[in-house]
């Protein structure tokens, strides 16, 4: 199964809709509980994390018996330094963003503690590819 | 402690999703940082918080909280409530500070986190 969601930048009033639709999709087809937690734990920490950062982007969900595979690709600003994102704590979330009750700098390892794989490709000025996938099995 | 206790002890008002009478809240967490709320197990718990926005109720969906304690007499909106019910989440809302909220709960055998 295949589901495309559109990433709208700084809209904050329905950042977490393409999360919580995919939550009630696995909840339907029956996926068990833990899965479904660390699979929308980690495709809202990225959904925010694009809303935050980039101008637009998209999700793409794929799911089948074996696993699920989560792409967020947006167009924006690109991660400079890769390494420093991945540090629990590390920010550059604007006032807005922590407002809003995020921008700890947790993301990026919440995300990587929550997946079976975490794959992101940045170019700085460009932007930013998150793959992530969940194993069922 | 059943979610009707917790709102009586705390002077709330129930509101989003029904009560759920046989739901056993155990625990609690308070924070106003839901990047936070995201990085624990929420199982058995409460979230205390001051935030009260679309993103506390979004937060609260995605870490499987069934009620959310919102302090400093803040009030949900019409949309915030939408999300709640939808999601199944109650809401409490109180006029109390996180801090007494905190304290009265904990004094009444609500466990921390950690």
């Amino acid at each position: 199964m295949h589901y495309t969601f559109d990433i709208e930048r700084g809209n904050f009033t329905d950042a977490g809709q393409a999360s919580s639709s995919v939550k009630r999709t696995l909840k339907q087809l029956g996926v068990d509980p833990a899965n479904i937690k660390r699979t929308v734990v980690a495709l809202f920490e990225a959904e925010i994390n694009a809303v935050a950062h980039a101008y637009g982007g998209k999700i793409d969900v794929d799911i089948d018996g074996e696993k699920i595979v989560m792409v967020v690709a947006d167009e924006g600003p690109g991660i400079p330094n890769l390494d420093l994102a991945m540090q629990e704590g590390w920010s550059t979330a604007s006032a807005k963003v922590r407002e809003m009750g995020y921008g700890a700098g947790m993301g990026l390892p919440n995300i990587k503690k929550n997946t079976d794989d975490l794959k992101i490709d940045t170019k700085v000025g460009v932007g930013t590819t998150v793959t992530m996938t969940v194993y069922l099995t | 402690m059943k979610i009707k206790e917790i709102a009586e002890l705390v002077g709330g008002e129930i509101v989003g999703a029904p009560s759920d009478d046989e739901y056993e809240v155990v625990k609690a967490f308070a924070s106003d940082l839901m990047s936070d709320v995201l990085r624990f197990s929420m199982d058995e718990t409460v979230l205390i918080t001051g935030l009260c926005n679309n993103q506390t109720m979004r937060t609260s969906e995605m870490a499987d909280l069934r009620v959310v304690l919102i302090g400093r007499d803040k009030q949900p909106d019409a949309e915030m409530l939408e999300l709640a019910e939808d999601s199944g989440i109650t809401i409490i809302k109180s006029k109390y500070s996180i801090f007494k909220i905190s304290g009265i709960l904990y004094a009444a055998g609500i466990q921390p986190l950690y």
